[in-house]
């Protein structure tokens, strides 16, 4: 006797989990990872930020704290800091009392929660067949988060043009004109993921104008800001013109890489709606799909981030350390192209340096990622994502000269 | 549907113009409501928070000191897997099933860490929605936790629901129990809680249980087994987790959600585990990739602290000793309350049968008051507990019991 569960399938494993696996298990002393998505100091280490272990005492000594549940929302002075740091202190909309936040676990979380609240309440009522579209190409997990929220029809818009190494302008603003009205656009805010390019500001605002005339949704996708300059306003410039454009839009944030609270889960779904009431109605009902998916969100890294944003010194602080990650990311871009220049490596490496936060497109095909990964024990994912942050003082001249010698070989 | 104005630039007009404003939580929404009163003799005895005797929220010693032991440990804040911390996982599976179980031992369970109980409930609901194909109907206890059913459906299963509390013994229905479940269609879900029954605080007795087990056997049944209160029912662990043993014992290989809000009092930062007994290990390794598939898009990852510190707390022999003595602690004290609130309510005169205040175990009690008491507690006495009578225990405290009895009697005398 025993019921249930037959057929349960062996399931692919996510592709960039894989990789870190096969990457511990290399036995290669020279090994290099360049495959998951989290910040690394110059000597390969995660890096726990100053301003965060400053802050994880002043909780651990303030005694009026504890453990009680979060409101199904979450933790309200996060809420509303992190929506300023997206929208900007002095944003009209945030005035005018018309910008909500859901407090998320993660980006991925935040993304979910919009993309559950989209499924049930936009373009009418629980409306699957509504066009998403994600960049070509984007992060995996874009696709499940909004096939999984019920959304039948999840697809590409034209973004990276491999032959040029850029913006494929033509492409997204093409699709943006003939995607059907009410489409969801998924824009990344900055510091695309995977491809480091992001379009410039003319750009974007060719993007808004066809996507206001074209009624078309925003949602962006907020996960490195702070991460791509190193100055939080410059990163944010792309949601806050849109903003000023009038839109209604959605924009999940996440405090993962810029507050290197990974694990702690920390994110936020910003909301900005016509007017309060559309915004209170909407919050009602975001608290009904929280409460049948966790309830209310974890305290620890919402505290954190709240005693952060919201304490002057702190603030600052925490500035200083963002930038400090953004210009090592920098210094390693630059030093990468220098030493592929010196070396004569074939092709122009340009993109290199005009690329933008923690990931670079290399440009290297299938053939030679896997190249790069069997001979050189360097990992890296299929699609020749580079994090810059795995690369470090020590290290780089092995993977420009493995770089090299990759391109050469391997066709 | 969608309204042809556009919303850009054109005063008045919004996506969301047809979103209903949604009713507040009935369990949720009570602690709102009462955080907005202002009479000083309020009290919250709606959502299941333990409280001490003044009445505080309380942060357990061995939560404390796995916290400092942790902070000297100055770890990073790398991702965890997907299935959350291993340290964690493995003593969340052996706490509900016994160190020396077989299936542990066998590595047929799968256990993976879930964002406290709702996130563990939902995680299953999904994996037996897209999994468990040859049934869509879950079968709740009538009642059961009011969040039940909205997260079940919304992973698109089916409610029905079994006999469970007679509001006339207000104790356990046993017969109408075992009447109904002899007629739920084979491999449909039931749902079992597996201690300390919300909200009605009504458990089976051991006997009972093992009849139960039977019927549920010979029905060829799915058991879902939600255990929030493991320790908190009777203070023992083992106990506490009694029937979720016997079952497996008999061959039942069952899902369990389990969480730590209470027990642990880590509430807020969502600590629980769900667990799927397999045929064997290597059905347990398909389970397990699959439940990543199922959580990646919901929030990629499981968040640490709370687990960190249950996880330090159960293996660490002495801070594991302390935390069995105040999950005592706190039983005990809310044992005391029942028999506090029946010993005030016979000096207020109230001639009605209390004992089931005391025969119910664990955090509530179904007090068997009607809603229209309910809303008169709520209004005139500033009492809040939800529409259905229950109550949280863990909100008396000997400050408040007796103004707790003059209400309760006067609203039923």
């Amino acid at each position: 006797f025993v019921p249930g569960l037959f057929n349960v399938p062996q399931a692919t494993p996510v592709a960039v989990f894989k990789l870190s696996n096969d990457f511990k298990e290399d036995a290669n002393p020279k090994k290099v990872n360049l495959g998951v998505g989290a910040y690394r100091t110059d000597e390969g280490q995660p890096w726990v930020l100053p301003v965060v272990k400053k802050v994880e005492k002043i909780i651990v000594a303030d005694n009026s704290l504890n453990h009680e549940y979060l409101a199904i929302l979450g933790l309200p002075e996060f809420r509303s800091s992190a929506s300023k740091i997206a929208l900007g202190e002095d944003s009209p909309a945030i005035q005018e009392n018309r910008v909500g936040a859901v407090q998320c676990l993660g980006g991925t979380g935040a993304l979910k929660m919009g993309a559950e609240f989209l499924r049930r309440w936009y373009n009418g009522n629980d409306n699957t067949k509504t066009p998403v579209y994600v960049s070509a190409p984007t992060w995996e997990n874009h696709n499940a988060v909004f096939a999984n929220a019920g959304f039948e029809d999840v697809r590409p818009y034209k973004y990276w043009d491999a032959e040029k190494r850029g913006l494929d302008l033509d492409g997204f603003l093409g699709d943006l004109e003939s995607a059907p009205k009410h489409s969801i656009f998924v824009l990344h805010a900055c510091a695309h993921n995977p491809t480091g390019t992001d379009p410039t500001h003319v750009e974007w605002m060719q993007v808004a104008e066809v996507m206001k005339r074209r009624k078309l949704f925003v949602f962006f996708d907020s996960a490195y800001q702070g991460f791509a300059s190193g100055c939080l306003d410059k990163d944010a410039w792309a949601v806050r013109y849109f903003v000023t454009q009038g839109f209604e839009m959605f924009c999940a944030q996440s405090f993962s890489k810029n507050f290197g609270l990974y694990n702690e889960r920390v994110g936020n779904l910003t909301i900005v709606a016509r007017d309060s009431d559309n915004l209170k109605r909407v919050l009602s009902q975001m608290e009904k799909i929280v409460r049948v998916t966790w309830s209310n969100p974890p305290s620890q890294g919402a505290r954190l981030v709240a005693i952060t944003l919201n304490t002057p010194e702190l603030f600052a602080e925490w500035k200083d350390n963002v930038k400090t990650m953004a210009d090592r990311v920098l210094l390693m871009r630059a030093s990468l192209q220098a030493k592929l220049q010196a070396l004569e490596t074939p092709g122009t490496w340009d993109h290199i340096t005009q690329q933008i936060g923690m990931f670079s497109f290399t440009g290297l095909n299938p053939k030679q990622v896997e190249y790069m990964i069997k001979e050189r024990s360097i990992y890296l994912m299929a699609s020749g994502r580079i994090n810059m942050c795995g690369l470090t003082t020590k290290n780089i001249d092995y993977v420009a000269e493995s770089i090299h010698e990759t391109v050469v070989n391997v066709q | 549907m969608i309204t042809e104005c556009h919303p850009c630039n054109i005063s008045g007009c919004s996506w969301w113009s047809e979103v209903q404003m949604g009713p507040p939580d009935p369990i949720l929404g009570v602690s709102e409501a009462y955080k907005r009163d202002t009479n000083p003799k309020k009290i919250n005895l709606g959502v299941g928070a333990y409280r001490d005797d003044q009445g505080k929220p309380y942060v357990l010693s061995c939560v404390r000191k796995a916290e400092a032991q942790i902070a000297a440990k100055k770890l990073d804040k790398e991702y965890l897997a997907i299935g959350g911390l291993g340290d964690f996982t493995k003593a969340c599976a052996k706490l509900a099933l016994g160190d020396d179980n077989e299936v542990i031992k066998s590595g047929r369970n799968i256990t993976v860490q879930t964002i406290s109980g709702t996130g563990s409930l939902r995680i299953g609901a999904n994996f037996l929605s897209r999994f468990h194909t040859e049934a869509r109907d879950v079968y709740l206890p009538k009642p059961s936790w009011g969040n039940h059913t909205p997260i079940f459906r919304d992973a698109g299963m089916q409610l029905k629901a079994y006999t469970y509390y007679d509001p006339k013994t207000c104790g356990f229905d046993f017969q109408g129990a075992l009447n109904d479940i002899s007629k739920i269609p084979e491999k449909s879900v039931i749902m079992l809680h597996a201690c300390a029954h919300n909200p009605t605080g009504v458990d089976p007795r051991p006997e009972q249980w093992k009849e139960i087990a039977d019927l549920v056997k010979k029905r060829n049944l799915l058991v879902f087994f939600d255990m929030a209160y493991q320790g908190f029912a009777s203070g023992d662990i083992d106990r506490d987790a009694w029937a979720v043993r016997y079952f497996i014992e008999q061959g039942h290989n069952i899902v369990l959600s389990q969480s730590f809000a209470k027990n642990m009092g880590l509430y807020g930062e969502r600590v629980g585990g769900f667990t799927v007994v397999c045929k064997d290990a290597e059905e347990a390794k398909r389970v397990e990739s699959q439940l990543k598939i199922l959580i990646r898009p919901i929030y990629s990852n499981p968040p640490m602290n709370g687990a960190r510190i249950a996880a330090t707390i159960l293996n660490t022999p002495d801070l594991y000793k302390e935390w069995l003595g105040e999950v005592h602690g706190m039983a005990n004290r809310i044992i005391t309350m029942r028999e506090l609130l029946v010993a005030n309510l016979k000096k207020e005169g109230s001639t009605r049968n209390w004992k089931h205040v005391i025969d119910q175990i664990g955090m509530f009690c179904f007090t068997g008051l009607k809603p229209e008491q309910v809303e008169r507690l709520t209004k005139e006495f500033s009492i809040y507990m939800t529409k259905d009578g229950r109550i949280s225990m863990a909100g008396v405290t000997s400050g408040n019991v007796g103004y707790l009895a003059q209400g309760i009697h006067a609203v039923t005398k």
